[in-house]
């Protein structure tokens, strides 16, 4: 069982509520970084200085955010209605149980039984403002106390694996996060590595930008969990990604165009140590890259991503020798990563 | 300047693979140049010295183009695609585009049994004379501009890409013929405006001018049954009011068009309802400047086939000289 998985996908951290993930990662990276501290926005900034062989700065970026609900309001019958914090698919979320609030009270995204549908019932899908969250009590008195407006509302989810492929909440981002972590308890690097554990990513790239402003480094790479739909289908289309075929490296998605140079230097390394990968298909999404890259005076940024099932609902799926190899090559890529790549000389 | 506006259509560079256009244009501006260097995003920045007298001026001409990138390469070789900023799917059926080490690819698309209408991207293709996904020289992340010659046709000059590699040539003919300036002038030959003006905006927060003016094509209203705008091309250099995210300095649009009319320089006054320029991030960046864009008018704009008026274009480099050469008072 891979316990730092475990560990991080438990854990809770709802767009602009991270310390409960953010207090558990500084607890395991505090005796592998020579500084950490929080800004203002609640990203974990931390240092391993390097060996001082090369002047670089580099930023590894993971989000640790999670996607999840807030609660709006309590109806007279004791339910809650919510907002989505992120992106959802709506049809995702009935039957779901959740837990709300800082004294992590238990409730099911409730649905009306299928015996009770009517037949255009059955064909529509629920809205998501017209869900409510169950949390067993009577009616709206019995529930004010026990939670109130303004609380968060994160899945509940236990991690599991089954042979290589691992299940759970959250591995956008915490399959980033955790890759991150295991870099920074390797050996030190040539240069000074800041990693940055930011927030509210889910949320439009909030933390991210100005975690870049801060550190201002010489270049930057994103962790990442990227979605994967490989599932079968007729035509001859490609998968976004697939399960266990390597690490996926961005090109271009709807808001960054990723540094050529890096995504170079990141193939021809997985190429030199015979790790798979795999190029995400280019088009939609969007990455704490888009906001790293275009940071003060531009900042080359490339993308690593481990493949997600079901990303945004309340469980997904990744396969474990993926994660390894995004752990492997983020490691060959910034121990091979010198000025030359990323610093531009006129002929 | 028909030579340099050939060889700059012609180059291949795709909004974030521009290095080709700036393998070109570099050694042009070298001779007139106090300094030069590239930026982490890959924007060429050409500064000219002032005489100490003036201000900061932040002059912007993308390098990039729309273009494609692989998404999937099918079992018979076909190559599925998406867009690298606004590419109209209209645009596409019989063209060709180039990808960076020279290979051709021909776009069509799937049948429509109506044939009026058009197919969306996702059922288009390039066929690149593959036979099989096995003898593809393409692969999936590879990005390609449009290919189309250059050619004159009277006055008019055509070429894919006239946006913006006319603006590129408007700022390197501006700079060679600048002998003297009070300002001191940064030309940015920025990268990827076509996928929402990042080159500039990292630019601009570096250079921080006091002044930014972009040089970029707008569209016109002189083609049968056009949206009314009242740009016309042969009519002049167009001094932008107002885009669709930029509301230009009142005092620089002011000076351009007092320039202009101390000079003889014909112009015209363009509100463009659709589209930006690298102006909005130099307006918007650190505390902001005051900015604004000296236009070239442009039919077929996001086509493979645009159309500028050379006698526009001559217009504009002078009005670019006239400001460049004169204090800047807002």
């Amino acid at each position: 069982m891979n316990e730092l998985l475990k560990q991080l996908t438990e854990a809770d951290g709802v767009s602009s509520n991270e310390k409960e993930i953010r207090l558990l990662i500084r607890d395991l990276i505090a005796d592998h970084v020579d500084e950490w501290r929080v800004d203002s926005m609640g990203n974990l900034i931390a240092l391993k200085k390097g060996t001082g062989a090369s002047d670089l700065r580099v930023l590894v970026d993971a989000h640790m955010d999670e996607v999840g609900l807030m609660i709006t309001e309590i109806a007279s019958d004791g339910t809650l209605k919510f907002e989505p914090v992120g992106g959802f698919n709506d049809r995702t979320l009935l039957g779901k149980v959740v837990r709300v609030g800082a004294d992590k009270i238990s409730g099911v995204i409730g649905a009306k039984p299928v015996h009770l549908l009517s037949a255009s019932e059955r064909r529509r899908v629920v809205k998501i403002d017209s869900m409510r969250i169950d949390i067993g009590a009577k009616d709206k008195s019995a529930a004010n106390g026990k939670v109130k407006p303004g609380d968060f509302a994160a899945f509940v989810t236990t991690y599991q694996e089954m042979g290589n492929t691992a299940l759970g909440k959250a591995f956008d981002n915490r399959a980033g996060c955790a890759a991150l972590i295991e870099l920074l308890r390797g050996e030190p690097y040539p240069f000074d590595l800041y990693a940055a554990f930011t927030v509210q990513e889910e949320v439009g790239l909030r933390g991210a930008q100005v975690a870049a402003y801060s550190v201002q480094p010489d270049v930057a790479l994103v962790l990442e969990c990227t979605p994967a739909y490989d599932l079968p289908t007729k035509e001859d289309v490609s998968p976004n990604v697939a399960l266990g075929q390597g690490p996926s490296i961005y090109v271009m998605d709807a808001v960054t165009i990723q540094d050529p140079r890096l995504v170079a230097h990141i193939t021809r390394t997985a190429a030199e140590r015979g790790i798979p990968y795999q190029i995400r298909r280019p088009g939609g999404g969007g990455t704490n890259t888009a906001v790293i890259q275009r940071t003060h005076t531009g900042i080359p940024a490339a993308t690593i991503a481990v493949p997600g099932r079901h990303a945004h609902t309340p469980v997904m799926m990744i396969n474990l020798e993926d994660y390894a190899n995004v752990v492997k090559l983020t490691d060959a890529v910034l121990r091979t990563l010198s000025p030359d790549i990323v610093r531009r000389n006129l002929n | 300047m028909n030579e340099l506006i050939k060889k700059l259509t012609e180059a291949y560079g795709p909004a974030g693979f521009e290095d080709q256009v700036r393998d070109l244009i570099q050694p042009e501006v070298a001779p007139y140049a106090d300094e030069i260097k590239v930026d982490a995003l890959g924007n060429l920045i050409v500064h000219k010295k002032g005489d100490g007298s003036g201000l900061k001026v932040m002059i912007a001409a993308h390098m990039d183009e729309i273009g494609v990138m692989v998404t999937h390469i099918t079992k018979e070789g076909y190559v599925r695609f998406t867009n690298i900023g606004g590419v109209y799917p209209r645009t596409l059926h019989g063209n060709r585009v180039r990808f960076a080490d020279g290979t051709i690819g021909i776009i069509s698309t799937e049948p429509l049994a109506d044939r009026n209408k058009v197919n969306s991207l996702d059922k288009h293709f390039i066929d690149v004379g593959a036979t099989s996904s096995e003898d593809c020289p393409v692969k999936v992340g590879d990005a390609a501009g449009f290919w189309r010659e250059f050619a004159v046709l009277g006055s008019r000059l055509v070429a894919k890409s006239m946006d913006d590699r006319i603006g590129c040539v408007v700022a390197i003919e501006a700079l060679k013929r600048l002998k003297e300036t009070p300002h001191d002038v940064y030309f940015v030959f920025s990268v990827q405006e076509e996928v929402g003006t990042r080159g500039a905006q990292t630019a601009a927060n570096a250079l921080n001018p006091d002044v930014g003016i972009a040089l970029d094509v707008t569209l016109t209203g002189d083609t049968p049954e056009a949206r009314p705008m009242a740009v016309s091309l042969g009519k002049g250099t167009a001094i932008k009011v107002k885009d669709t995210g930029m509301i230009a300095h009142a005092g620089l649009v002011k000076l351009m068009r007092q320039r202009a009319e101390e000079a003889g320089i014909p112009y015209q006054m363009e509100v463009l309802e659709g589209g930006t320029t690298d102006a909005r991030p130099m307006q918007i960046a650190n505390a902001g400047c005051a900015a604004g864009c000296i236009s070239i008018p442009c039919r077929y704009v996001h086509s493979q086939s645009e159309m500028v008026d050379g006698n526009d274009v001559e217009n504009s480099v002078r009005l670019l000289v006239e400001i460049l050469s004169k204090p800047i008072a807002l």
